[in-house]
């Protein structure tokens, strides 16, 4: 299933976030083409973001700046609407971002202990970025991986059920590279790329429309 | 993901969990995979929905509207797009994500079994952007099935032809109610539209009529098709129709997913039978449980030998939501738990309507302070008074003040908390801690 090209192979060497640029010539290609799968371009602002962050830990201004032009609205309009997401980040995070569920299920299953330990092990508190930036932590909604409380997400990636021991281990895992085909760089949900473009008339149709308003209320 | 299904003769939506390679073309055919599609376009689309209609299919995202009536429901126009609600956020369910993750074939196959139905050339399915393996698992599924031809051009040599995309959202409750998931879905933030005008299947996705269906409604219909409307309907009882994917968590042995016939099981067998939830932790006494989702209104000891049915949980002033079940025993503290959900719809009010955004702040203050110990007596009739100014009445079904129902639900555990456990948050004030404080694990603090 795994695709791993040269360009995921690139997204996997960056280790941390990387300090601003916009979107590889790649990364360039594959907004085009994630924009030709919508009747309206906007609707590839997120995904676009995804890749955006794929490629740089974040959501750099240049990628924004890029996203905007690709959509044909301001920058302003991208990062006001990238900032209702929390999976959308426009400063810089860590390698890693761990996020730790402490919603009900969890809560009920020991959550609270278990982000206390992680915060320890990390030095950092929920919110944080170690100075390295190799991890961010923050406290998560319910993740929807109940039946693993307490659980929590490296780079949307699951564990779960989590305790001290297991998590220190996590965290050797981590840094030996034993996880890393488990868990790719953050923002990377391109590592599945689509490979077929729409193929019924109706929506080639819609595609060459040019409609960009119509999804503005 | 653990759970079962052999409570069946015949699971429906889970039946290649067993296999580890589930979510590979390769299994899906090799156990009945896209026979449901082929069926259907030997049929003609009124045939399709007449099955769908028989088998009194209730949607599966929450609100439980039959899926049958909602495609044959009075349009303007025909409907334009389908989009398929996997953004499956509820805190403490999770039977969307095992179904994307491990039988994305089959959430296809039903997808395109509605389009075909609708009539639609362009469907779309939302996946929680965390839900990072199950999107590139359904992308791959995706591109398997366009080879496949099961999507995209002439699928199966018929003049029916879709195309699908599948969509990753990027971390906001609120984008699970449907018309917000149709803002995120046009690249917007996802304030939920004012209804009406925008019903969705009026003036829906680009304006134009638009379907949403959830998960685990489309994951239903390639078994319908094949086996019909009625083999459907005959489980399960009146218009619980069919089995269903319950999501067990909290205080139980054997949290985890389990397809249930509908209405046939009860509350009590969820929790405490040997094969299902195996019982509370330790053997302790069940305190409340909260029978669909947060959303809900909890549910106590007296409501356990009721059966999974979605209007008998109704008819006793709660809902079966999402299906998710949190089970809370008696060490289990009361003001923590409400005060955790309460947190959640404060962070996650999209922060339109007054009401929800405000109250909800206000809801989480109050009990913050009485879980930090600097509660007062009189806070529990504050706590009601801003309740009440959020959904008047603080009945079930809530009276809808806002934009979306997300306000109206924030009441439902505190309201169902103080009204039945009313002496513990006495309690919980008069100590100035949990009373059970050295019973229970949660020692971490509050925050
Ligand atoms: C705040 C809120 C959150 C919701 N979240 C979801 C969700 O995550 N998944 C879902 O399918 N439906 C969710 N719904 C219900 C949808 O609005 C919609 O009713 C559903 O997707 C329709 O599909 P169905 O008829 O197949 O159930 C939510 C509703 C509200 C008000
Ligand atoms: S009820 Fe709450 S979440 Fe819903 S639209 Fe209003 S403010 Fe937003
Ligand atoms: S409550 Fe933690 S994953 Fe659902």
């Amino acid at each position: 299933m795994k695709q791993n090209n040269d360009y995921m192979e690139k997204m996997l060497a960056r280790k941390t976030p990387s300090t601003g640029g916009g979107f590889s010539a790649e990364g360039m290609k594959r907004a085009e083409a994630l924009m030709a799968l919508y009747p309206v371009k906007r609707s590839a602002l997120i995904p676009m973001c995804h890749l955006a962050q794929g490629e740089h830990g974040w959501l750099t201004e240049e990628c924004i700046e890029e996203i905007a032009a690709l959509v044909g609205v301001s920058p302003a309009e991208v990062s006001g609407t990238a900032s209702f997401y929390d999976m959308l980040h426009l400063e810089p995070v860590g390698q890693y971002v761990i996020s730790v569920c402490t919603n009900i299920a969890c809560m009920l299953a020991g959550a609270y202990e278990l982000l206390e330990a992680v915060e320890e092990r990390l030095g950092i508190a929920s919110g944080q970025t170690d100075k390295d930036m190799r991890f961010t932590l923050e406290e998560a909604e319910c993740l929807g991986a109940c039946d693993t409380a307490p659980c929590l997400q490296v780079n949307s990636r699951f564990f779960g059920p989590m305790n001290s021991e297991s998590f220190d281990k996590l965290i050797t895992d981590l840094a030996s590279g034993a996880l890393a085909g488990v868990v790719p760089p953050h923002g990377v949900l391109s590592r599945v790329e689509r490979v077929f473009s729409l193929t019924t008339k109706g929506a080639t149709d819609a595609a060459q429309m040019d409609t960009t308003d119509a999804g503005q209320k | 993901m653990r759970g079962k299904n052999n409570m069946l003769n015949e699971p429906i939506v889970t039946k290649r969990m067993g296999f580890e390679d589930s979510y590979t073309l390769e299994r899906y055919l090799a156990t009945g995979g896209y026979e449901g599609l082929r069926k259907a376009l030997s049929m003609t689309r009124e045939q399709v929905k007449e099955e769908v209609n028989k088998a009194s299919l209730l949607g599966r995202g929450g609100a439980g509207f039959p899926a049958g009536r909602k495609w044959s429901m009075l349009r303007q126009a025909p409907t334009s797009y389908l989009v398929i609600n996997g953004d499956e956020s509820e805190p403490a369910t999770f039977k969307d994500h095992l179904l994307v993750e491990r039988d994305p074939h089959q959430l296809i196959e039903g997808t395109m079994i509605a389009a075909y139905a609708l009539g639609v050339s362009q469907a779309f399915i939302f996946t929680r952007g965390e839900f990072a393996l199950g999107i590139e698992r359904l992308t791959a599924a995706c591109n398997e099935a366009y080879e496949y031809n099961a999507v995209g051009k002439n699928i199966f040599g018929s003049d029916f032809s879709v195309d699908l995309v599948i969509h990753p959202g990027a971390g906001a409750y609120i984008c699970g109610e449907e018309t917000s998931l149709i803002e995120s879905l046009e690249g917007n933030r996802g304030f939920p539209r004012i209804k009406p005008p925008f019903f969705p299947a009026v003036t829906g996705l680009y304006g134009e009529p638009t379907v949403v269906n959830n998960v685990e409604t489309m994951s239903n219909l390639p078994w319908i098709v094949l086996n019909g409307g009625d083999a459907f309907a005959a489980l399960g009882q009146g218009s619980s129709a069919g089995t269903r994917l319950f999501a067990l968590s909290g205080r139980v042995n054997r949290p985890g997913w389990y397809e249930l016939e509908m209405s046939k099981t009860t509350f009590r067998d969820l929790i405490y039978d040997k094969d299902l939830g195996g019982g509370i932790i330790g053997d302790k006494k069940i305190k409340a449980f909260i029978p669909g989702g947060v959303s809900a209104p909890w549910f106590f000891e007296e409501h356990l030998d009721m059966g999974l049915d979605q209007d008998a949980v109704a008819k006793a002033g709660s809902m079966l939501g999402s299906g998710s079940v949190v089970v809370m025993d008696e060490t289990t503290c009361v003001v923590r738990a409400s005060w955790r959900i309460t947190r959640f719809f404060h962070r996650e009010s999209c922060g339109q309507c007054t009401p929800c955004r405000e109250g909800s702040g206000w809801l989480e203050k109050i009990m913050r302070r009485i879980e930090e110990g600097s509660g007062r007596p009189e806070d529990l009739d504050l706590l009601m008074d801003v309740c009440d100014s959020i959904a008047p009445g603080v009945t079930w079904p809530p009276q809808q003040t806002t934009i979306c129902v997300l306000g109206p639900s924030i009441p439902s555990s505190i309201a169902s908390a103080i009204r039945h456990l009313r002496d513990e948050f006495l309690e919980h004030i008069k100590l100035g801690h949990c009373p059970y404080e050295k019973d229970h694990i949660l020692t971490g603090a509050a925050r």
